[in-house]
């Protein structure tokens, strides 16, 4: 079985305890109790963090200094035998992507396009934009990124699937395989080599692509000219060195995203997990403050990365006047393939 | 041609009447595991008094007649054991009345679920009716004759409940008005403060008479319906949860359902919760209730709501569509249910039996309870799916709900919709002066047996 | 089960649950289902016919004149198939009635007014029994030449080419296309019947041939690109010709003219006018073409286009598909389609019925007659109410 590559040592010296004095939902009176609390954790101890975390993933982008702060918690979680949401949805969540032979796999050579197991990621993925990969698209559980589990404390089937994942992948013979789902990239990157998984082939991740593809066809480019919030996921928290690109992406075709509170690190999110684990009262509050930060940008569109995000949040956002719209669809827009009001 | 093709094509006309052999064969039977029965005719009127004149002619001719809906009972209560008239009521499809601010709809009695709530949502967009899960062809009256129950059975009782007068037939031929039409034009009341006589007819599955007109109540129709679904792993904790919801006095329908697959529902319990409101603020704060009712439970891990994003659509949809899908999960056209009404407590039990049940017979199962009246009861319905060209496994369903017909009947539960074998057992088990009575009023309304013989009938 | 006849899709029609979605549209305001609005039997629904069908492969009825009517009643409007709750063998709903009606061919058990549609086309090329030499009568006056490597070809079909209503409209097309300098010939007398019909109704080596003479003849001439008259032949050959070899870029004239009104190629003066517009269900739910007769209608100044409550996906057919122009299974009665479709766009308040099918033109004229609405409404093809919009 996979182990957790954690160093101790890096926490014990650790001089900020960034992890979790920037925590978004949880309050330390200083330095000394939010260190305590960690070594705490580290030591297998009961802490107020496994109870109180909402799992939002920011720990792992707060730590400067290589740990896995938020892996941690949610492996101690799981050996003590703690839900951090419902037994039933925590179950729910692992049937309904067990692995049962339901794949689709196109036509593959050296390159695949992942859509996880998310179907929105397949219509995402079409168009003048993907014409040189659309067709090698892979789709379901068995090339399903299981970090969603980590939501629910459950480590022990991320280490049981995400090998398996892997080798699926590689059966594929693929040299590359382009995420379309921001949380396939952090897997592959971030938490396979967390766990010492050896992931034998290029993941790329897909606004890297969508950068380039721009580029290309920068002379099909008619600048939307329109101002955009953006719903960062939790996911991305994994990858910070990628936050850069969406204002790229932006910059080429025509898109402003006036600064707001709630962006980069101190991103708020989506709320549909903290529902779960943390109640409704809260994920109101984070939903609504989210919310009316983007609306005091001006910002017409809601922005997403996430399917996910998008799914949580589509509805509200509309309901409060911001269309809500993937970045793949808004380059799409640019380029003339989607009409802005469908959108 | 005979006497009685002759008579019925005087009263319908030739287009009314059929005894070709594709009409015979079709009116035999049901969707259900039902052995079909052929009928000698099958009759379509277009008015109460061409029905009056069939039923004359039955009984001078003492001929069995059926009457009949959409025919998705399932449980052969249309299927004519005894050959006759099956008469198809769906040519009398008019919506005769509304009267906005009494709340009520009189509709003649082969109107379908689905034409009257288009009309209701053309002309009259703040009322509705309470629409069943059954397909949108079947019809208002044959749901209200069996004791059927729809959307809004939670918040006012079984669909019959809503009734506010008929036009019946009875088998003698007489045309007979039940509640305040009997005194006055307008159809508020079925029984009250009269005799409520229209328990002679409602859930007497068509012995006792043939609705021709029904008033409907009609209630408002808010501008916003949501839904929620709460999931537990515990059958047990599902009363308290009903309990704890219907304490909540605001909700629209509540239905908890479980099923082996696809793997998402794998395990789990799931509860729908309905509600309405006029604003937005009126539907968070009913949704913060039904939170807060249902804190203890998410406390303890025992259960959650589950993002309905996805399904929100097909969940809010009136009737189910989805629903009929459960006919083709084995590739084969059908599936039947036993559905007794029974108290919200054996919730476990029932749950435990579907299971096993589902085992012994080697069948799929798909079970859903709907709350009835606030919880006072529920509808438990024990549901299995066949293919249509497996007779075995058509057979294994038939036995698997017999027995779980017998299981509902020892837990002290009324079967809903019976089949005439069901009714036997029901019949067996009844306390006998209550099977006297019942024999007295049929034999008093239908002295020749002629209304849907086999069915309500002591052998 | 096993069955003593052998359909394509005969492996679905145990599947059918007669749940009745299928009679109805989305919204469930009327039955949508032409034979069962009609007939009123649940056999002449398409989850009866189902039935019916597996009863008659097993064995358990035989063929009969009945059973021939209840087949041969559908109108291949395709309401069931889009309606029909059973995404995984819906589609084949329309395959599984027009195959049980070859096997009535192949038996020669069919009514006899389909047996009288096939000899007609057979022996006179058309289903009205007229010399060959007439078909390209309507031309005369439109401007429109005969077929020469022109860039279309403008296909009539048998309804325009020899029906006064049809004819109306097939010149009302051919003088718009001339008058907007669109290059299109015609074939006039050397026009033959694109088999649409023939097809639906079972005769499948009649529709064969008549394909493959078409393609022959339409490649020999150079034709690359057809505009047709009828949603029918559209059907045809968009759909069933590229089976048999054809390669041409088909189109409806309301996908020309509404392409040709967005380039402001053809602009039009006021016209004060309430119009509803009929869906053909051979251009909408067969072929998807919704927008294009709309776009044009709504492009004229004054005309208010107003929806009939089925409209679209929804549309309730005119009740001439699937044949029943030529065969009259459906009748004439109250509840017939067309009599149903005319009452309901009464009920619009529009005093013009906008068509872009010959058939549905003629159905619905008829039907006005027959309910007495000649002073409210008047049936009119896409190109006759552009005709009247145009600026002298």
């Amino acid at each position: 079985m996979y182990k957790l590559k954690f160093n101790d040592k890096v926490c014990a010296t650790c001089p900020s305890s960034d992890c979790l004095l920037k925590c978004q939902y949880m309050t330390f009176s200083g330095h000394k109790e939010a260190h305590a609390e960690m070594m705490k954790i580290i030591r297998g101890k009961d802490s107020r963090v496994l109870h109180e975390c909402a799992t939002c993933y920011a720990c792992e982008e707060y730590c400067k200094r290589g740990n896995h702060p938020f892996y941690l918690i949610s492996e101690r979680r799981e050996e003590k035998g703690m839900f951090t949401a419902a037994r039933p949805i925590t179950n729910q969540w692992i049937n309904m992507t067990e692995m049962q032979g339901k794949f689709l796999v196109g036509d593959i050579k050296d390159k695949a396009l992942s859509c996880c197991y998310i179907p929105e990621l397949g219509v995402l993925g079409t168009g003048e934009i993907f014409k040189d990969v659309a067709a090698a698209g892979v789709f379901g559980a068995e090339f399903m990124c299981p970090a969603v589990h980590t939501h629910f404390a459950k480590m022990s089937v991320i280490k049981e699937r995400l090998p398996v994942v892997i080798e699926n992948f590689r059966r594929l013979g693929v040299k590359e395989v382009i995420c379309l789902h921001d949380e396939c990239y952090g897997t592959f990157t971030s938490i396979a080599s967390a766990y010492g998984m050896e992931v034998p082939f290029k993941p790329v991740y897909y606004m890297d692509y969508l950068l380039e593809r721009m580029k290309e066809l920068k002379s099909k480019i008619k600048p939307l000219n329109i101002t955009v919030a953006y719903q960062r996921p939790c996911s991305n928290r994994l990858i910070p060195d990628k936050l850069p690109l969406v204002k790229k992406i932006l910059k080429l075709i025509g898109v402003k995203m006036p600064k707001r509170v709630y962006q980069d690190e101190n991103c708020l999110c989506c709320g549909e997990v903290i529902r779960s684990v943390s109640g409704y009262k809260l994920a109101d509050d984070v939903q609504k403050r989210n919310i009316d930060d983007m609306l005091q940008t001006g910002a017409e569109y809601c922005m997403f990365n996430c399917p996910a995000c998008q799914m949580a949040l589509a509805e509200k956002v509309s309901k409060r006047g911001l269309k809500p719209v993937h970045i793949i669809d808004l380059c799409k827009m640019a380029i003339g393939e989607k009409e802005r009001e469908v959108a | 041609m005979n006497d009685v093709m002759q008579s019925l094509i005087d009263i319908v006309g030739e287009r009314g009447v059929s005894n070709a052999a594709e009409e015979l064969w079709f009116y035999s039977r049901d969707p259900g595991v039902l052995e079909p029965h052929k009928p000698d005719y099958v009759v379509a009127p277009k008015t109460t008094e061409q029905v009056q004149k069939i039923v004359q002619l039955a009984n001078r001719e003492k001929i069995p007649v059926v009457p009949m809906g959409n025919g998705m009972a399932l449980t052969g209560l249309v299927i004519p054991l005894k050959g006759g008239i099956v008469l198809d009521m769906k040519r009398m499809n008019k919506i005769l009345e509304v009267n906005e601010k009494a709340r009520y709809a009189v509709v003649e009695g082969g109107t379908s679920q689905g034409v009257l709530k288009a009309y209701l949502q053309e002309n009259y967009p703040h009322l509705r009716h309470s629409i069943p899960d059954a397909p949108s062809t079947t019809t208002i009256a044959a749901n209200v004759a069996l004791h059927g129950q729809g959307r809004l059975t939670n918040q006012y009782g079984f669909n019959s409940d809503m009734v506010t007068g008929m036009e019946i037939v009875l088998p003698t031929g007489e045309i007979c008005l039940i509640g305040s039409p009997s005194l006055g034009p307008y159809w508020f009341s079925k029984g009250p403060t009269l005799p409520d006589l229209s328990g002679l007819f409602l859930g007497w599955l068509g012995t006792t008479g043939i609705i021709t007109k029904l008033g409907l109540k009609l209630f408002p129709n808010k501008k916003i319906r949501e839904v929620e679904m709460f999931v537990t792993d515990k059958a047990e904790l599902v009363p308290e949860i009903f309990y704890k919801l219907t304490h909540l006095e605001i909700l629209e329908d509540v239905n908890a359902w479980f099923q082996p697959k696809p793997l998402i529902f794998k395990g789990n319990f799931h509860i729908t919760i309905y509600f309405t409101g006029d604003a937005e603020e009126e539907i968070e704060f009913k949704r913060r209730m039904i939170w807060d009712a249902l804190q203890e439970f998410i406390d303890s891990k025992d259960g959650g709501f589950m993002n309905v994003q996805y399904t929100k659509d097909m969940l809010l949809e009136m009737p189910q569509r989805g629903i009929a899908n459960f006919a083709d999960v084995p590739k084969g056209g059908g599936f039947e249910y036993s559905g007794p009404i029974t108290i919200i407590e054996h919730f476990p039990q029932y749950a435990a039996k579907v299971i096993e049940l589902a085992k012994k017979y080697d069948v799929l199962y798909a079970s859903s309870a709907r709350l009835i009246c606030g919880g006072h009861c529920m509808m438990f319905s024990i549901s299995f799916a066949f293919n249509r060209n497996n007779p075995a496994m058509m057979k294994r369903v038939k036995e698997a709900l017999d027995e779980a017909t017998a299981f509902a009947l020892e837990m002290g539960a009324v079967p809903w919709k019976p089949n005439f074998m069901e009714q036997q057992m029901t019949m067996k088990k009844i306390h006998p002066a209550t099977l006297k009575l019942m024999q007295m009023i049929k034999r008093n309304l239908d002295p020749q047996g002629i209304m849907n013989p086999g069915n309500w009938e002591v052998i | 089960m096993a069955y003593l006849r052998n359909l394509e899709h005969g492996d679905i029609v145990h599947r059918c649950f007669r749940c009745g979605y299928c009679k109805f549209p989305v919204d469930y305001s009327d039955f949508n289902c032409p034979s069962y609005k009609a007939f009123g039997w649940d056999t002449f629904a398409p989850g009866g016919r189902m039935w019916l069908i597996r009863a008659w492969l097993s064995g358990e009825i035989e063929t009969s004149p009945r059973f021939s009517e209840i087949m041969y009643s559908c109108v291949a409007c395709d309401n069931c198939k889009n309606q029909c709750v059973f995404e995984k063998f819906r589609d084949f709903l329309p395959d599984v009635f027009q195959e049980t009606k070859v096997e009535l061919v192949n038996d020669g058990l069919v009514p006899p007014a389909v047996r009288d549609y096939f000899k007609a086309i057979m022996t006179s090329g058309n289903p009205y029994k007229l010399p060959q030499a007439r078909r390209g009568d309507w031309t005369s006056g439109t401007g429109l030449q005969k077929y020469s490597a022109q860039e279309y070809l403008f296909y009539a079909g048998c309804v325009g080419s020899y029906d006064e209503v049809g004819q109306k409209m097939a010149k009302s097309v051919a003088s718009m296309l001339d008058k907007a300098g669109v290059s299109a010939g015609v074939l006039g007398e050397e026009e033959t019947c694109d088999g649409n019909e023939v097809r639906i109704l079972g005769e499948m080596g009649l529709f064969n041939e008549l394909a493959q003479a078409n393609i022959e003849k339409f490649k020999t001439k150079g034709v690359k690109k057809i505009i047709t008259l009828d949603p029918h032949a559209l059907n045809a050959f968009r759909n069933d010709y590229p089976k048999l070899g054809a390669r041409f870029q088909v189109f409806h004239y309301t996908e020309i003219f509404a392409s040709l009104v967005k380039k402001k190629k053809i602009k039009f003066k006021k016209y004060p006018a309430k119009i509803t517009y009929h869906d053909p269900c051979y251009l909408g739910r067969h072929n998807q073409i919704y927008k294009p007769p709309r776009e044009i209608l709504n492009a004229i100044p004054c005309v208010e286009l107003i929806e009939m409550r089925r409209h679209g996906l929804n549309a309730f057919c005119c009740g001439g598909g699937g044949g029943n122009f030529f065969t009259d299974i459906l009748g004439t009665g109250e509840d017939s389609a067309g009599r149903v479709r005319v009452r309901e766009a009464l009920q619009t308040g529009a005093n013009i019925i906008a068509v872009a099918c010959p058939i549905c033109a003629k159905m619905l004229t008829d039907a006005v007659k027959m309910e007495n609405l000649e002073d409210k409404l008047e049936v009119l093809g896409i190109a006759e109410i552009m005709a009247r919009t145009q600026k002298k």
